[in-house]
């Protein structure tokens, strides 16, 4: 789950972090109000769940209240990279002296936390890694050690941040940490951290993704899964606890398990089509979890035949069958379907199945046939189509 | 021969008298597994279809010498139960169960290491091991894997394990053992644990590799079969076509920044003499070519 700037400010302020005093705002009027509330001068920002707001014009300094009303109007409803801005932050402006970088994440190599800190912060972490990469001090933490005062003092000097700001960035990391590990990030980035010209260090941005497996510590988090960004096939999808993917093709896929379920959708495009969806259906193919899928998939007007891909291991055949014939009882499916079955109690799925195979529900043996016919049936049910039109 | 469990294995189930435990329990015990205790502080004392079920897996361990445990607990309860499992005194810990935090993940890999260095844990989020005609632990369908070797398979996504045994099947390959690692971000078992394994194991005579996108735990593996891989290796990666920046239902498996990309892994195992099929059948053709040369 990836927050907004404000939500990760307000997820940092939690955990004791000094962040700027500052209100959201949907519209114009709103961030007006804001401003008023707050006191000048205020900068105004995008929340987008996306990089590059400052380059796309989504983050202004305002220094008047016809300042923060320009700029609003400007930045609401603005497109960057995709995502159209329909929230801005007014926050308090603040001094700059210095601007540096901190952030935490999982290195799956090392097993370890990895921390990164540096002095030249501000710009993309990735480019001062490239032009730059000794300006970037790195400490791996055991996760059953933690990081504690002497580690995060020891790293703040390697990283060379002048005097005035160790004390103050010693304190941060330490709490960044702690809103890293206790807060089940995977992502907790601090860019820029600054130091302003009366000495205090300070988060001014704020990235944050959070972990949505650990969200049963955290049931709080349920306000932040309402704002991600999802396309609608992906939100109707969600709604239903399915794990989906918008494409852009016209063979729906629904398989169980993530690899087999990437895999499928490998397949389709070998054989010369496209894929309109990734859908992992997961452990359970009964008829609830068959039937939302095939909904999701019917709603998508892209999609013109439909391929699922099921071995069972943890899913038994006869499940899956029944799964199947249950779903399309209460589902009114507009494409054809190609069924591939193996794995568990496969033939008695197989059997199941039989009877109710006609033209529009077919069954293959293999997943690269399935993947065929269902690639063919998409392209002539295109041609169908153009010759009605 | 296998790796990690054989027919001499003996294992605890942890959640036993849940409905996927006692599920897969009793289908792993029908397949030949030593399944000889389960646990549930609540329960113990009592028996599940004459499974005997104890309150702890310490106790299971000293009433019936438990040597493996297998976990079908919720994912809050996992941390807990496999260090559980660790103190009991077991040597091999299979975590079947989904949706493990991160942050347990990567503390119990490390915990394990420093207190409990001779102790395995494969999973979370992984189908199990199975190694066929001596034992199976976890969701594995034991009749779609043919016993008797050469073949040694691991496995980072549950589906596609099966795939990659049903594949060998239907060729008439046999498997030694197949290892379904997961696809989490900290797997207790990696790759090169699971090809080193096979290394050595004088009745593997070739190792069919299922990676997907994600990590760099594929280049790794390819820098260790480079290094140190004597056996032939084939293998497929999912999601040659998965868009950047989406996560493709695996909490690993998303394409970020350029990295972790199918084209980059499939490259680097390549580049290791790797052989590498565009799909699952055609990585099954592959180590059928590979065991035809075997002679």
């Amino acid at each position: 789950m990836d927050l907004f700037e404000y939500q990760g400010k307000q997820f940092f302020a939690r955990y004791g972090m000094p962040v700027s005093p500052g209100e959201i705002a949907f519209t114009v009027e709103e961030a007006v109000a804001a401003a008023e509330r707050i006191g000048m001068p205020v900068m105004v920002k995008a929340q987008v769940h996306t990089g590059g707001r400052g380059k796309a014009g989504g983050v202004k300094f305002a220094a008047t209240i016809d300042d923060v009303r320009e700029h609003a109007a400007n930045i609401l409803g603005l497109d960057i990279s995709g995502h159209v801005v329909g929230r801005v932050w007014i926050e308090l402006a603040s001094d700059i002296a210095e601007e540096y970088y901190a952030s935490f994440t999982l290195d799956r190599s090392a097993r370890k936390h990895l921390g990164m800190l540096s002095a030249e912060g501000g710009v993309e972490i990735e480019t001062v890694a490239e032009e730059n990469p000794d300006a970037i001090a790195k400490v791996w933490i055991d996760p059953v050690d933690g990081l504690d005062e002497a580690a995060a003092r020891a790293w703040v000097a390697a990283a060379n941040l002048p005097e005035a700001a160790v004390e103050g960035t010693v304190d941060i990391l330490q709490k960044l940490y702690t809103a890293y590990v206790d807060g089940d990030a995977d992502l907790v980035e601090i860019n820029p951290l600054i130091l302003t010209p009366d000495g205090r260090v300070h988060v001014l941005d704020a990235k944050v993704t959070l972990d949505g497996s650990a969200v049963f510590r955290h049931e709080d988090y349920a306000v932040f899964d309402e704002t991600q960004t999802r396309d609608e096939r992906e939100t109707a999808a969600h709604a239903r606890g399915l794990q989906y993917v918008g494409l852009d093709g016209s063979v729906g896929v629904i398989a169980n398990g993530a690899g087999l379920a990437m895999s499928t959708v490998d397949v389709v495009n070998q054989v010369g089509g496209s894929p309109a969806n990734f859908l992992d259906i997961g452990g359970g193919a009964n008829a609830d979890v068959m039937a939302g899928a095939l909904e999701v998939i019917n709603n998508d007007p892209a999609v013109r035949s439909i391929f699922i891909n099921i071995f069972g291991g943890i899913t038994r055949g006869e499940e899956v069958a029944n799964g199947i014939i249950g779903a399309l009882e209460r589902v009114r499916i507009d494409a054809p379907i190609v069924i591939r079955l193996d794995g568990t109690n496969a033939e008695e799925g197989r059997a199941i199945l039989e009877p109710h195979l006609s033209d529009t529900l077919q069954m293959a043996p293999t997943m690269l046939e399935a993947a065929r016919r269902a690639v063919e049936l998409a392209a002539s049910a295109g041609t169908d189509e153009n010759r009605e039109a | 021969m296998s790796i990690f469990v054989d027919s001499d294995t003996k294992v605890v189930y942890q959640g036993l008298t849940g409905s996927q435990g006692r599920y897969y329990g009793l289908l792993n015990r029908d397949y030949g597994t030593q399944v000889v205790a389960g646990t549930n502080p609540r329960k113990a004392g009592t028996d599940v279809d004459g499974i005997p079920v104890y309150a702890t897996v310490a106790e299971a361990v000293a009433e019936t010498g438990a040597t493996a445990s297998c976990i079908f607990i919720p994912a809050p309860g996992v941390h807990d139960a496999v260090m559980e499992a660790a103190r009991g005194g077991v040597e091999f810990i299979v975590a079947i169960t989904e949706g493990v935090p991160a942050h347990d993940e990567a503390d119990l890999y490390n915990r394990l290491r420093r207190d409990f260095p001779d102790v395995r844990l494969l999973g979370p989020n992984c189908p199990g091991i199975i190694s066929p005609g001596e034992c199976n632990i976890g969701i594995t369908a034991g009749h779609i894997a043919l016993p008797g070797g050469p073949v040694g398979i691991v496995s980072r996504s549950g589906t596609l394990t099966y795939q990659a045994l049903y594949e060998l099947k239907e060729k008439g390959i046999g498997c030694t053992t197949c290892v379904g690692i997961g696809g989490d971000p900290v797997p207790g078992t990696s790759f090169i644990d699971c090809l080193a394994a096979f290394e050595a194991d004088p009745e593997t005579k070739a190792v069919m590799m299922i990676g997907e996108i994600g990590g760099s735990a594929e280049e790794e593996a390819a820098e260790f079969i480079a290094d140190h891989m004597t056996k032939p290796v084939s293998a497929y990666v999912a999601g040659v076509t998965a868009p950047p920046g989406k996560k493709m239902g695996h909490a690993g498996a998303i394409v970020s920044g350029g990295r972790g990309t199918a084209a980059a892994k499939m490259d680097a195992l390549r580049d290791a003499g790797v052989r590498i099929g565009l799909n699952p059948t055609e990585a099954g053709e592959h180590m059928a070519d590979i065991v035809a040369d075997l002679g």
